[in-house]
């Protein structure tokens, strides 16, 4: 529906990946971090700090990730498979 | 499970900030003196945290055309707009405002935070973008939740990261609206707004200002920051404040576009809300006329604000970039923050205490507005206690050991 520039197929654990070492400098404190871990609730990150996190993915993945699809996020898996959708719009 | 469970953790922390003195969000003065004193657990105290730019809450040519309406017109519309009607007061001030700020139309709303609500979420609709600076204001964060629109966010006041965003949804049919502050409430920053607006020219968005902190401070003639950057023909739309410089409480939005008018029957923080009393209508068009009539007044804001930005700086203490009226010092820890807003309340200076999430990049901050009406004895005098709260805290560079 939407042209998102150059379209890339990624897969989606790639994708983890990536989310994962973009996490890890702004933790408090080392957390081991997999698809089924809880953003809020296990990372300890605030709302504020998703957003700011997510505008770091934006730029990781040069994608737009508007805030009302962040709204349906719960886990890493869920930030994934939000970024590999918004990905695909080609 | 009582359904107030989900505050537990907020209640927990409420109680803990409050439990190292008073508790900053519920302070109650038990009189006000003046624009810039009010008396607090008895004893006269400096109020340096009021927003009271222009000092015109005890105008006297406000209080009589407050009181005037009052008597004439009664206490309140007790309605909305589209079913009570209007008083000519309310198009009154919608006149006066698009004449000052040379625009088409006016939108009076109930308060500064209903004019963004309001305007914000009803421009963006369900195939537009909203695009906001990652430090807007709680009005302009809840406005991103009502649009039915999409919302992105971009890197505090850096016009080239707006700049990637917007080419990153370049090829999105929709309208792209950019909402920025031309000063920030919380470090008294101003934004980038020639750059910014430059952005907006390329990317073919609109813009809007909300110059709630800057009405009455900045630009030759107090119209805020557009004016001052000379960028005021980029800026679609200007939100504003009766609750600042006009000493008031209410909200407006300005712009030139022709059928602007079609929101007053589309806008819902305007249409079912209860529109502002007579009298606050006649103060806040009296207070605009009293800003015009005196530039004085911000010169003299203006001298206060570097006063006060200077002399703490001076001391050492971490200020914002820019010595605009709100001057807020940053803190090492929330709870040093906190011990010291008890420390100067005590001493007799009111400002206001700002704690992450409320603060940019998780900063305590002790925040500080600027008046007109301040003497610079009163600013001094400010100054010094500071100095002497900070040295005992130890906050002062150099006086760790001193303040043992």
């Amino acid at each position: 529906m939407i042209p998102w520039g150059d379209f890339m197929t990624a897969d989606l654990n790639e994708i983890v990946e990536e989310i994962i070492s973009a996490l890890g400098p702004t933790l408090p404190t080392p957390v081991t971090i997999t698809t089924d871990t809880n953003i809020t609730r296990d990372l300890g990150l605030d709302s504020l700090a998703v957003m700011d996190f997510v505008m770091v993915l934006e730029d990781k993945f040069d994608v737009s990730i508007p805030l009302e699809r962040i709204a349906e996020v719960e886990t890493i898996g869920d930030l994934a498979r939000t970024i590999q959708d918004l990905r695909g719009r080609a | 499970m009582t359904i107030l469970a989900k505050f537990t953790q907020l209640r927990e922390s409420y109680q803990k900030m409050a439990a190292i003195g008073r508790d900053p969000f519920s302070v109650r003065f038990e009189g006000i003196l003046s624009p810039t004193e009010g008396v607090l657990n008895g004893r006269r105290t400096i109020l340096l945290g009021t927003n009271n730019y222009l000092g015109l809450t005890f105008d006297q040519s406000c209080i009589d055309k407050g009181v005037e309406a009052l008597v004439e017109q009664g206490t309140g519309t007790t309605g909305s707009r589209i079913a009570n009607g209007s008083y000519a007061g309310h198009g009154d001030l919608e006149t006066a405002l698009a004449d000052f700020y040379g625009r088409q139309h006016c939108m009076v709303f109930t308060t500064g935070y209903q004019a963004n609500l309001g305007i914000i979420s009803t421009l963006v609709g369900k195939d537009d973008i909203l695009v906001i600076d990652g430090d807007s204001h709680a009005s302009i964060y809840d406005a991103a939740k009502m649009t039915t629109g999409q919302v992105v966010r971009f890197r505090h006041n850096d016009p080239d990261d707006l700049y990637k965003r917007l080419r990153r949804l370049s090829d999105h049919p929709g309208n792209k609206l950019v909402v920025v502050e031309g000063i920030y409430s919380m470090l008294g920053d101003t934004a980038p707004l020639k750059e910014f607006a430059q952005v907006k020219r390329e990317a073919g968005a609109f813009l809007m200002v909300d110059e709630a902190h800057s009405m009455g401070v900045l630009g030759a003639t107090g119209r805020g920051l557009a004016e001052e950057v000379g960028v005021e023909a980029d800026v679609d739309f200007i939100v504003g404040t009766f609750s600042k410089s006009l000493g008031a409480v209410g909200g407006f939005c300005v712009a030139d576009l022709p059928d602007f008018d079609i929101l007053r029957v589309a806008c819902r923080p305007y249409m079912f809300t209860a529109s502002l009393p007579p009298s606050v209508i006649a103060t806040s068009l009296q207070a605009l006329k009293r800003m015009q009539e005196e530039p004085g007044l911000r010169l003299r804001l203006n001298a206060n604000s570097r006063r006060l930005y200077d002399g703490l700086r001076n001391l050492g203490f971490q200020v914002g970039p820019v010595a605009n009226p709100i001057v807020a010092v940053a803190l090492p820890t929330k709870e040093l923050a906190i011990a010291f807003w008890n420390g100067l309340l005590e001493a007799g200076l009111y400002l206001n205490l700002a704690l992450p999430p409320a603060t940019p990049n998780s900063l305590a901050l002790l925040r500080s507005s600027v008046s007109a009406a301040h003497t610079p004895q009163q600013i001094d005098t400010a100054i010094e206690l500071f100095a002497q709260v900070g040295r005992r805290l130890g906050v002062l560079p150099g006086m760790v050991q001193a303040a043992e």
